[in-house]
């Protein structure tokens, strides 16, 4: 992990298996599936549900300073916690829940590398207990934006060509054939892609193991599609949490510094009213 | 406790590349489907069996996909 820009973002499963209990730490599971972390967890590890715990229930929005503020001290999580966070499909949520924990100006949060597949694949130890927890004093920063994209900042991206929009969904979602990743329900009135994206799917950045791939193949990957980091990135999916994954690669793995991730993405922009709208195979999708 | 006999496999399910992965924690045998692009899970079963917790899962699979409409692009 040490060519990464950042490695001291990502830490190993060993590592989690030698430190999950530390005082000054504390691992949370996020998972997609929110019945996984209730078979068996990494001993110590609280887990967070992404659909309640991690938005806004009443209006579509990630959580507010407040909210954050909440969940970090009733997880114990203090402002100089070492927060590892982790779940299933390659830590699709963990990558979302750390972008807002930067977001929130949380200085030590990392990824456990391989997630929850590789932890369990290894044979480590797991636990039915849920640990008891002990609240925290935690103040967060503002909200730091320059993580974020809105609407209207993808817009005028769109409309000036000044950023490198990366759509992390599959070729089926990208092109338009389906609406929704298959077997499972369409969010959304119309198929396609944000005009000029990229489509650079957010597994192609991981191994089978479930690990990040190397940093020259990640450089590769995305630099294949012409994102270099020479000009501003715009991460995007369906719902955010994929597009937080190849942000946090982009980001802090690769060390780009313009990246955002536009959450509100395809079921935002695929059911606005009169928004321009690609449809077909990427460029190259059948060489 | 450990999850045991981990195992994934590829295979086709209506049409759609589907990850089952598999495992035993204790006596229970848990299995998963995954849609294989994006990765996200699509059914989540248990059995006393590897069998019987594939099969269950297969079953969900085989509902979910079977219902992704396809759009003409």
């Amino acid at each position: 992990m040490s060519d990464y820009a950042h490695p001291e973002v990502l830490v190993s499963t060993e590592w989690v298996s030698q430190h999950a209990q530390d005082a000054n730490v504390r691992v949370v599971e996020i998972d997609v599936d929110t019945k996984a972390y209730q078979e068996g967890h990494v001993p110590g590890a609280i887990a967070w549900a992404w659909n309640t715990q991690l938005c806004d229930t009443v209006r579509r929005d990630i959580l507010s300073k407040e909210q954050f503020e909440k969940l970090m001290s009733a997880s114990g999580v203090g402002n100089d916690t070492t927060l590892v966070l982790f779940g299933d499909n390659n830590n699709w949520f963990a990558a979302w829940a750390l972008w807002q924990a930067k977001i929130y100006g949380h200085s030590d949060v990392r990824i456990m590398n391989g997630g929850r597949k590789k932890w369990l694949a290894e044979g480590r130890e797991i636990s039915l207990e849920s640990p008891s927890v002990t609240p925290k004093a935690y103040k967060a920063a503002d909200a730091d934006l320059s993580l974020r994209a809105y609407l209207p900042q993808v817009q005028d991206a769109v409309q000036k060509k000044t950023a490198g929009l990366v759509d992390v969904r599959s070729p089926q979602e990208f092109s338009g054939e389906i609406l929704a990743p298959a077997g499972l329900p369409e969010t959304c009135q119309r198929g396609g892609h944000i005009p000029g994206a990229s489509n650079i799917p957010w597994s192609k950045a991981c191994n089978e193991d479930g690990t990040f791939k190397s940093f020259d193949d990640l450089k590769a990957i995305y630099a294949n599609e012409g994102i270099d980091g020479t000009k501003p990135i715009i991460a995007y999916c369906r719902i955010g949490e994929r597009s937080s994954h190849s942000w946090f690669a982009l980001k802090y793995l690769l060390g780009y510094q313009n990246v955002v991730n536009y959450d509100g993405s395809w079921t935002e922009w695929g059911n606005l009213v009169g928004a321009p709208v690609q449809t077909g195979a990427a460029r190259g999708a059948n060489a | 406790m450990k999850a045991e006999e981990y195992s994934e496999r590829k295979l086709e399910v209506e049409g759609w590349p589907v990850n089952l992965t598999s495992y035993r924690i204790g006596d229970v045998y848990h299995c998963h489907a995954d849609n294989v692009s994006p990765g996200a899970n699509i059914a989540r079963t248990t059995g006393a069996t590897r069998e019987e917790a594939e099969n269950k899962a297969l079953e969900r699979a085989r509902h979910y996909l079977g219902n992704t409409r396809r759009h003409t692009v």
